[in-house]
């Protein structure tokens, strides 16, 4: 067998028997490593794949988040269902943008700050909706089961979130070597040459950003349900959005393992860092750490860390057998 | 009956005429934050994410030279811009100039980080409460006619455009001034003619940044101060800078005029939390229908 | 009967005309060659022809159906595919890679695509690079690439936009005996060129372009000798230092 298969499934067993040897604050930290794997790859879909940048991802977070909450408070409605129509909602919007984008031609930085002026737009009307709980936000009441998606202790939501995180990894590795994959990679590498080469680049467009937004806002509703507290500026803001491009750039963009490795390298430093300096009274400073690393990366890694990751492990993967 | 009406009817007329002009007054300090804006990108291609964070971090500056000096905002406002021209120039040296050859993606994301750790700076310095400088012009109000005015909006408007034009004269006339615009046509030229172009875009980021600390200091007597507040100012530059042309300096201060009368005018009918929705939203129409902007600009 | 044909194809741009009133029509498995000075307006005749640009006076038909409103991937479905004159290759990715894009608008299974690619890549002499990123190529390399992609489309007719530029005459000569390969299976070539040499090989026939309005149309002798055309890309004074 191939022996990075062999790597990973001894990865995969000892994640999924850690859960015996972490105390609940550790697997915590894990649960976030994970959920933060799985928005980068969503969010990899979208911009490392198809190449259109979105700084504006926490929309479709915040669109799982409360949808799945609203659902559930107004009707009573789990969210494990409450989920899939907020991501059928989080699809629509997706589409719209997309529509608007794709078909006006808006590429580059102006894509990039369409994506952030609809999140911006989201946050100020969800801000003044008061069944959405408008600028209080919106306290979810603890009464933990299987189907209020509620939990005691880390330990399920931690499987969840694992199970999240793989679904990522298999779901986007088929796309990857399909039609699909193939394409959109075309256009992002060279739209036109795609075109003329007979991809219809604006079908392929939306099925991605669609993918991508659909993802994301599934990751949302286990969000509120882990958090248990809802605010637009945090579930619609820039400063989340930013947040979940971090670990999928400084892994390696558009790659398969990148959002993962990124995760992490930075999910236990952000939150043993933030522990670390808000009793020091030093908030923010965990940020500022974030930022600095994120600027390093790009200019002395671009590609990811991902790139030493594989040269690191080229030799005990693929050992060349030397010519005589 | 009638003259109840009439009343309501004048009342209203000037209140609105109030809300233009002060929206108007805004809107030079909305230009000058999208000159900055709009010069770098016309220079070196690069939308500095960071742009509203620097004008915080000029409004912080500038409030604890008041209020440990005692020197007003107006008077300090030209250390406090060569402050951040300098900080400008560092970031520029440092970070923007390696990036100017990377795709779009790669751009943006040191540029955002660049704004996060300026916020977070200025929290961990100064903590997340509002600050607002009690300055000696801050609460006069002057009426002309029927409409009344905030003496400092007035102000900052007689000084947005004063350093507007200022600007113009520094690009047009003076030698430094010619070689960012060469520099800004032409890169490839620019270095032919012997431009140390490197220096030039080093002191157009640090222009654009001083500029935007500029337009920080006129605003601090108008709104109080948070660490948060940076990348609203950063989109409300984007939209202007977008309305009146990408790298388009007349059409940045216009642009700014447009959208504090815009902005402002929408506060008849949309509560004023909910402004920046109309500023947005103008922001995407205009993407869509004339991305060049009004007055065209580069792409 | 044409495969391919204008008529009084038109393209302005602001105040600009790029092509006026241009009409030409390419028979089947015939290679059909455009030449011009620089800024003539060739490109934007294959721009106009493969979807990229809306005409604004004119009909293009192929297999006589109208073009009209179609877009790239459209013309690309209905058999005609084009080279660009600055290459385009998907840098990050596999030479097999980017030929595979080309060749699942045809195949919907990436196994038969695979294969498909390979054969073509052995076609164009790139089988060694198969595995190499496409930026890992040096240009000649590259518009072999660009070939390849194209012609993983299974087009009926191929545009090819300044293939042979950049090339030294060897590698000129190496793509003139592919192109007339890909001929001899049937394929309807037009053919935008300057390298004179790829023109006189291949072109069954020429048209000549000046400032968007066609100044010649013959075989490749007769064009070369034409006057318009010899004035037009080198001037009256050379007509007159000439004697003419």
């Amino acid at each position: 067998m191939k022996r990075v298969y062999l790597l990973l499934v001894g990865v995969f067993a000892i994640l999924m028997a850690l859960p015996l040897f972490l105390d609940n604050y550790a697997l915590g930290i894990f649960v976030m490593i994970f959920f933060w794997a799985y928005v980068g790859q969503s969010w990899n879909v979208l911009t490392g794949y198809t190449g259109h940048i979105s700084l504006g991802h926490a929309l479709y977070i915040g669109i799982g988040a409360y949808a799945s909450t609203y659902l559930a408070q107004t009707f009573g409605l789990s969210p494990w269902f409450g989920m899939l129509i907020g991501a059928i909602i989080a699809v629509i919007i997706a589409l719209f943008l997309g529509f608007l984008g794709f078909r006006f031609g808006i590429r580059g930085v102006y894509f990039v700050i369409m994506t952030i002026a609809f999140a911006e737009i989201t946050r100020l009307i969800v801000s003044h909706v008061e069944a959405l709980g408008s600028f209080s936000g919106i306290f979810l009441d603890f009464n933990p089961s299987f189907w209020n998606f509620q939990f005691r202790g880390n330990i399920p939501y931690y499987y969840i979130s694992f199970g999240f995180m793989l679904a990522s990894l298999i779901a986007v590795r088929i796309i990857e070597v399909s039609k699909l994959g193939r394409f959109i990679i075309a256009i992002r590498e060279d739209e036109e040459a795609a075109q003329a080469l007979g991809v219809n680049t604006f079908k392929y467009n939306m099925i991605a950003i669609a993918i991508s937004a659909f993802m994301t806002s599934l990751a949302g509703a286990f969000y509120a349900n882990y958090i248990f507290y809802l605010h637009p500026n945090s579930l619609f803001g820039i400063a989340l959005s930013i947040e979940l491009i971090l670990r999928p750039i400084v892994g390696g963009l558009g790659t398969l393992f990148g959002p993962i490795i990124g995760s992490f390298i930075l999910t236990p430093l952000s939150e043993i860092s933030r522990a670390y300096f808000a009793k020091g009274g030093l908030e923010g400073l965990h940020l500022i750490l974030y930022g600095i690393l994120a600027i390093l990366v790009v200019l002395f890694m671009p590609k990811g860390i991902i790139v030493y990751v594989k040269r690191i492990l080229k030799p005990i993967l693929n050992p060349k057998r030397e010519k005589p | 009956m009638a003259t109840a009406v009439g009343a309501v009817i004048g009342m209203d007329s000037n209140l609105a005429l109030q809300l233009i002009i002060q929206g108007l007054l805004l809107g030079g300090i909305y230009g000058l934050i999208a000159m900055g804006l709009s010069l770098i990108f016309g220079v070196m291609g690069v939308i500095n994410f960071a742009h509203g964070q620097m004008m915080v971090i000029a409004m912080y500056v500038s409030y604890w030279i008041f209020v440990l000096l005692g020197v007003d905002p107006y008077l300090s406002l030209v250390i406090v811009a060569a402050v951040i021209f300098v900080l400008g120039y560092l970031i520029q040296s440092a970070v923007v100039n390696r990036i100017l050859d990377y795709p779009e993606a790669m751009q943006v994301l040191p540029l955002v980080s660049m704004g996060l750790i300026l916020e977070n700076l200025a929290l961990l310095l100064w903590g997340p409460d509002h600050r607002s400088p009690q300055t000696a012009l801050s609460l006069e109000a002057l009426w002309i006619g029927p409409v009344m005015i905030d003496v400092s909006r007035l102000i900052a408007f007689v000084l947005a455009i004063f350093i507007t034009v200022l600007i113009f004269i520094f690009l047009k006339k003076t030698n430094i001034g010619k070689c960012i615009r060469a520099a800004s046509d032409n890169r490839t030229g620019a270095i032919l003619v012997g431009i140390n172009v490197n220096r030039i875009y080093n002191a157009s980021f640090a222009l654009g940044a001083a500029t935007t600390a500029a337009a920080g200091v006129l605003l601090l007597p108008i709104m109080p101060i948070s660490p948060y507040m940076g990348h609203d100012f950063t989109l409300i530059a984007f939209v202007v800078v977008i309305l009146g042309g990408m790298g388009n300096l007349i059409g940045a201060l216009v642009g700014g005029l447009i959208l504090g009368v815009a902005e402002s005018a929408s506060t008849l009918f949309l509560p004023a939390t909910l402004k920046h929705v109309v500023s947005f939203s103008i922001l995407i129409i205009i993407m869509l229908f004339r991305p060049q902007g009004i007055f065209g600009g580069k792409s | 009967m044409s495969i391919l044909s204008a008529d009084q194809l038109t393209k302005n741009f602001g105040g600009l005309t790029a092509v006026e009133s241009l009409s030409f029509e390419l028979g089947k498995r015939e290679i059909l060659g455009l030449i011009g000075p620089n800024g003539a307006g060739k490109t934007t005749v294959f721009n106009c022809i493969s979807g990229f640009l809306r005409p604004d006076e004119g009909e293009i038909l192929f297999e006589g159906k109208s073009l009209s409103g179609l877009q790239p991937h459209q013309i690309c479905h209905l058999g005609m595919a084009r080279t660009f004159q600055i290459v385009k290759p998907f840098l990050t990715i596999s030479v097999l890679d980017n030929v595979m894009v080309g060749a699942l608008s045809k195949e919907n299974s990436t196994a038969k695509a695979k294969k498909a690619a390979m054969e073509i890549i052995e076609f164009v002499g790139l089988s060694e690079m198969a595995h190499i990123e496409a930026q890992g190529l040096p240009l000649p390399l590259r518009k072999r690439l660009e070939l390849a992609r194209a012609l993983a489309t299974q087009p009926k007719i191929l545009l090819l936009d300044e293939v042979m530029a950049g090339l030294n005459p060897t590698e000129v000569d190496e793509l003139i005996n592919l192109i007339k390969a890909v001929n001899r299976q049937g394929m309807s070539i037009f053919l935008i060129e300057h390298v004179m040499q790829g023109i006189m090989a291949l072109s069954q026939r020429v048209i000549v372009i000046n400032y968007g309005v066609k100044i010649a149309e013959g075989t490749p002798e007769e064009v070369v000798n034409d006057k318009e055309v010899i004035e037009a890309y080198l001037g009256k004074e050379f007509l007159i230092a000439q004697g003419q």
